[in-house]
């Protein structure tokens, strides 16, 4: 076991890993964030995908080692302390972009990263960047709704209202 | 998966002893790695991560050569590799954007995974592999699936890319993995043409010859029409037979070098 | 109507704990001194146990106890809730699917053994020290094979390896050979409806905690409908009364049909967490769900439709081999028959039908209801068929299909295979969807995408489906071994906030916005007062789930009922206080007033006197205002639509790009619009899924090859097109108080042959002779085609 810090959505948390404990375990075993999810074993859906030192990663292919010292945002660390969402949040619920909500925090993640690299994407830019988010509820189409409307796009240009 | 002690060495110095316990393989970003522990297909004893370790990463433009360092997320080769657009496109469309945060080409090049991007850059590029101790021309370097000429406890420090003066890779995805299905890298340098084929081979990232002679002289999509590249050879599984995948490899090679020229 | 009442898009309350990772799943669920179960499976399709030697594993750091199929031999097996009665009267063949394997395995991931542990990286190295003594036996996989005499049997007790031989409806069967035999024109088509695994993103989790102080289990689960577990769990495996075991289902992340059954995995946590004195809790990778999760359709189908010489349709006759796996899961044996030969009518008038379906038993996973169940293999095959006619007869798919369809006026219409459609309007749904997708510019679109070397075709599915599975003494008759009603119970608190308790569950469909507007719609006060509390058989009353696309038209309706018998009471309550006769008392957006005078009183205000009754007709009313209802509905309902692809096929790699897809639905009345066209996109990406990516693959071993998301191609965002939908076609259902019909499967029934229709379109149009492809209508598949046509 060894003892790691990291800075978890602003504030500074250690707790203990093995060496082969992954992040995902890290965050939601040791730091009880049970909002990042584990819905494959192949690094394909992306439901638990965290942001690492500002990027996007999937906490279910990277060990909580590798993170020791690293500035860690879970999706619990997304909505303002009075509850206040963000704007991509906001979008999702505006936009129908969830169901059963159990991939919406790693496409929360990516979609802010998405909008952080490149803030006015294109329909295709969307999909390209979600390659590594599996959702199986949506069809996507209200995902990628709520993504062009959070970067402040018309959406009616790519949908149907 | 089986547990492990984990290393982050500082250096490659550190790294290179750390690596010579038996027991010990190194951790590039483990993008691979990981789900195969998961699986617990593997089973080291020690895992000794290269990330970092800073003179593994960057990349660096000098004299028509572009250096990469082995530690180097696709991400950051994607972004930075300006003077090899075609490589950088390709290390942009590896995995997704996730996966390219934490991914490195010399993990990558190590793995050599059969339908992994890299490796026909490499070949395509006459790139050299820079290890801890020597440089290996990529023509000696692949040795078939998963197998490279590396050694136990080499590491691969950097890549050296001689930047063509044209070069388009064109990746026709496995529907679920999104590996590729058949990818084709076209590379024109002055003394020539090199094509290299990866995710079709039984063998591995392979050059198609008849294809670079053709092209070496008329670099036209036309050049390649009276070649028939052969299935022999070639994977057959649930996503394509062998001859699917030497269709591919003719249509794709047409493809790589209209987006070139 | 209040803001939030039926017809608005109402957004979602239960977002906001799930956009910011405050959703309880059942993996987020962790109890005081939990252990960890890990299933040993099978990693062969067919093999005799010789032993299981678990001593040295027992040994192993962590390892609390091991447990084989000896420590089962006084529990029950895994029940199947539905038996099927063959074409000659015989009740099917019904194998024991015990816990964990006895005698032999049968299919890859069949659990041998279990492990439990302190911690699940224990269980796991215990596991492997287990010492397996498993003779390999021939696998049993090719449907076909598996049933002529002497093959090798899964079970050896079963007298063969077929489950069952349906005829439906059997009487017609010399009816529809002679009209087939005379007809002016047969088109036959051979297909299959490829297997596929439903992958909802949560995969299976059961956490079982005993507590000894009262004798009380409760299960954690991972369900669609967590009393029908109780009900089977407790009553056939276990033998545990249902007072003493409490099933919850917190928040699940998707079901599509696969959580809906029982599995062992459940049934082990429950009983072991007594055993060891330790709640035990099981996650299931997604390597894992592969192999032990029922999987969904694989039928292989020949379809005949015979045709007069008006291009009538005649009869329709179809042989169905239907793949139940190695064991039956729950509701498996219903689903290759009751809802999918009730369906072969389809939107037509086809006066002739005759379905044989042969259930067979094979060395692979269970096969049971995913999303559609049963429906989309009847729909494809049916769309299909009549798509392939029209072009055997050099007519427009469209009007062949209008030609045949049932007129408006011959509502409601009883088909020749048991089913009476109530209401229905085909012929505007189609002329909906062929006006949005402007089938006339279609050439012009066509020549354009010729131009660009691409072939370009249109594709159309009309479809039907029976949806909101009832009634049950109907179900009953067929098999059905539970009724399928559903409950609710409307509790009004004293300040007229309200709770409703309701035997649906949600687990992504929405209901705790859209089942909140219903109530609201009907009291008249704000959504916001109404919490909907479902998946909790401690708290909400005996139901049966959500399933067959039937929460909003059979939970939807019991919970009118209750809402009803509240306001009624209400009404005398009313009265009292008003000192008016109670059939002068009006409900109105939250006001009782007397008619025809200004006297009112407000919801609370009646509430209120309820819980206080001071001044309060005592002598001839209760306290309280607390309604149950349970409703059983006299028939299925049937949405309706016509769904229609375009795309684009690369002759070069045979890679086929979706342009649009359109959708035309009869959903009857809607709740919340917003939620209903998210219901269809999620269906049309899995019926797009099942068409173009997805597809189950064994060896000649049995090995499973499509095994992860590596090899099993999952829909993603750069696959699919936005969608094009619409349902202002509607016919109310007639006999639901709601008028509404369902539309959770719609989605994944139309779209699979409409995208197969297309291709073969594009093909055709491009000059090639090829009339079908199998699904999925991958690249390979495709240019292969493309090779021999």
């Amino acid at each position: 076991m060894t003892t790691l810090t990291m800075k978890v959505n602003g504030k500074t948390r250690t707790g203990d890993a093995e060496g082969r404990t992954l992040l995902v375990q890290f965050l939601r075993d040791e730091l009880e964030l049970t909002g990042t999810h584990v819905g494959c074993d192949t690094s394909q859906c992306g439901a638990c995908v965290v942001h690492v030192n500002g990027k996007p990663v999937k906490s279910c292919t990277m060990f909580a080692n590798e993170a020791d010292g690293a500035e860690i945002v879970t999706i619990e660390g997304q909505a303002a302390e009075d509850g206040t969402l963000t704007a991509v949040q906001q979008a999702f619920q505006d936009h129908h972009g969830l169901q059963c909500g159990f991939c919406t925090p790693g496409m929360v993640m990516s979609a802010t990263a998405l909008l952080k690299e490149n803030p006015k994407p294109t329909e295709a830019d969307i999909r390209h960047y979600l390659e590594g988010n599996i959702c199986r509820c949506t069809g996507y189409h209200n995902i990628i709704k709520a993504i062009y409307a959070a970067s402040g796009q018309d959406v009616s240009s790519i949908a149907a209202e | 998966m089986y547990n492990f002690e984990f290393v982050k060495p500082g250096s490659v110095a550190e790294a290179v002893a750390a690596l010579k316990d038996e027991e010990a393989q190194p951790l590039s970003g483990g993008q691979t790695l990981i789900p195969t522990m998961k699986q617990r297909l593997n089973m080291p004893g020690t895992l000794v991560s290269l990330t970092g370790i800073p003179e593994l990463v960057g990349v660096s433009a000098d004299g028509g050569t572009l250096t990469i360092g082995g530690a180097t997320t696709h991400a950051q080769v994607a972004a930075e590799a300006t003077a090899y657009p075609a490589l950088a496109a390709l290390a942009g469309n590896i995995g997704d954007p996730a996966v390219r945060n934490r991914g490195t080409i010399g993990g990558s090049l190590a793995n050599n995974d059969p339908a992994a991007c890299y490796p026909s850059a490499a070949l395509a590029s006459g790139a050299t592999i820079v290890t801890n101790v020597r440089e290996i021309a990529a023509d000696d370097y692949f040795q078939g699936m998963f197998t490279t000429a590396l050694d136990e406890g080499e590491i691969i420090t950097g890549v050296k890319f001689p930047t063509p003066e044209k070069a388009n890779y064109q990746k026709f995805e496995q529907p679920a993995s999104r590996f590729a299905l058949t990818g084709v890298f076209v590379a024109k340098y002055a003394d020539g043409v090199r094509v290299a084929v990866t995710g079709a081979s039984e063998e591995g990232v392979f050059r198609w010859t008849e294809a670079e002679a053709a092209l070496s002289s008329n670099f036209s999509a036309d050049a390649v029409d009276g070649l028939t590249a052969s299935a022999d050879g070639l994977i057959g599984d649930l996503h394509g037979t062998p001859e699917y995948r030497a269709n591919l490899i003719k249509v794709l090679t047409k493809r790589a070098v209209a987006a070139a020229a | 109507m209040p803001k939030d009442g039926i017809g608005a898009s109402t957004k979602r309350r239960e977002d906001i704990r799930f956009l910011t990772g405050n959703g309880n799943y059942t993996d987020d669920i962790n109890m005081h001194g939990q252990t960890y179960a890990h299933f040993l499976r099978s990693d062969i399709a067919h093999g005799k146990i010789n032993n299981i030697d678990t001593s040295a594993a027992s040994e192993m750091p962590g390892v609390l106890r091991i447990f084989t199929a000896a420590d089962f031999e006084e529990k029950g097996g895994i029940p199947c809730g539905w038996q099927v009665t063959d074409r000659f009267g015989e009740v099917m063949q019904e194998p024991k699917h015990p816990i964990l394997a006895e005698g032999k395995v049968r299919h890859v991931g069949d659990p041998i053994a279990v492990v439990v542990a302190e911690s699940l990286e224990q269980a796991r190295d215990a596991a492997e020290a287990i010492e397996l003594d498993i003779e390999e036996l021939e696998p049993v996989l090719n449907m076909k094979e598996a049933i002529k005499d002497g093959a090798t049997k899964v079970h050896d007790d079963l007298t063969s390896n077929l489950c069952y031989d349906w005829g439906f409806v059997e009487e017609n069967r010399e009816a529809v050979d002679e009209a087939i035999k005379n007809a002016h024109h047969v088109t036959t088509l051979e297909l299959v409806n490829n297997r596929l695994v439903a992958n909802p993103m949560e995969p299976r989790v059961a956490v079982g905690d005993y507590n000894r102080s009262n004798d009380e289990f409760t299960l954690y689960t991972t369900s669609q409908n967590p009393h029908v577990i109780r009900l089977l769990m407790g009553a056939f495996v276990l033998n545990i009364p249902e007072h003493k075991l409490r099933v919850v289902a917190p928040d699940v992340g998707g079901g599509f049909g696969t959580k809906i059954f029982h599995y062992a995995e459940e049934a082990f946590v429950t009983w072991a967490s007594k055993v060891l004195n330790r709640p035990v809790k099981w996650t299931s990778t997604r390597s894992e769900a592969f192999i032990s999760d029922a999987h969904g359709r694989d039928h292989v189908t020949k379809i005949e439709l015979a045709l007069d010489e008006n291009h009538m349709f005649t009869a329709v006759r179809t042989d169905t081999y239907a793949n139940m796996g190695a064991y039956l899961s729950t509701f498996a044996p219903s689903i290759p028959t009751w809802l999918h030969g009730t369906l072969m009518a389809g939107n037509y008038t086809t006066p002739l039908v005759y379905v044989n379906v042969k259930a067979v038993f094979t060395n692979t996973t269970p096969v049971d209801a995913y999303r559609g169940a049963g429906r989309p293999e009847a729909t494809f095959q049916l769309e299909r068929v009549v798509d392939k006619a029209a072009r055997e007869l050099g007519v427009d798919p469209a009007e062949l299909r209008r030609k045949n369809f049932i007129k408006p006026e011959q509502f409601p219409y009883d088909t020749p295979v048991a089913v009476t459609y109530d209401t229905g309007n085909y012929h505007a749904t189609l002329d909906k969807a062929l006006e949005m997708t402007d089938y006339a510019g279609f050439e012009a679109r066509a020549a354009e995408s010729k131009a660009r070397g691409k072939l370009r075709g249109y594709g159309l599915a009309h479809f039907i489906e029976a949806c909101g599975i009832a009634p049950s003494n109907l179900v009953g008759q067929l098999g059905a071994r539970a009724g399928l009603y559903e409950s609710a119970t409307v509790r009004v608190n004293a300040t007229g906030s309200i709770s409703v308790m309701t035997g649906s569950h949600s687990h992504g469909q929405g209901h705790e916005t859209t089942f909140a507007q219903v109530v609201a719609e009907m009291i008249g006060i704000p959504a916001d007062q109404i919490d909907i509390v479902h998946g909790d058989t401690s708290k909400v009353p005996m139901g049966m789930g959500t399933y067959g696309s039937r929460s909003i038209a059979v939970g939807g309706s019991a919970m009118v009922r209750a809402t009803e018998k509240i306001i009624n009471k209400a009404k005398k309550i009313a009265a009292h206080l008003l000192e008016a006769s109670e059939g002068d008392i009006e409900l109105k957006d939250g006001q009782f007033t007397v008619a025809g005078t200004d006297k009112s009183l407000a919801w609370g205000e009646v509430t209120l006197a309820a819980y206080v009754p001071h001044n309060y007709p005592l002598e001839s009313l209760e306290p309280g205002l607390e309604e149950t209802a349970f409703y059983d509905p006299s028939n299925f309902t049937y949405p309706s639509g016509a769904y229609i692809c375009e795309v684009e096929v690369d002759p070069d790699t045979g890679k086929v790009d979706i342009l649009s897809f359109t959708t035309a639905d009869d959903f009857g009345n809607i709740i919340n619009p917003m939620v209903v066209e998210g219901q269809v996109h999620g269906g049309v990406a899995q019926g797009i899924g099942q068409a173009m990516l997805e597809n189950v693959t064994y060896d000649e071993n049995g090995q499973l090859l499509t095994g992860s998301f590596m090899d099993y191609a999952m829909p993603r965002a750069s696959d699919l097109p936005m969608y094009s939908t619409d349902h202002s076609c509607q016919t109310p259902c007639t006999h639901n108080p709601l008028g509404v019909k369902g539309c959770g499967e719609a989605g994944a029934i139309g779209s699979p042959p409409a995208v197969v229709n297309a291709v073969i379109d594009a093909l055709q149009r491009g000059g090639y002779n090829v009339d079908h492809i199998d699904m999925p209508v991958s690249p390979s598949r495709v240019w292969s085609a493309m090779q021999k046509g």
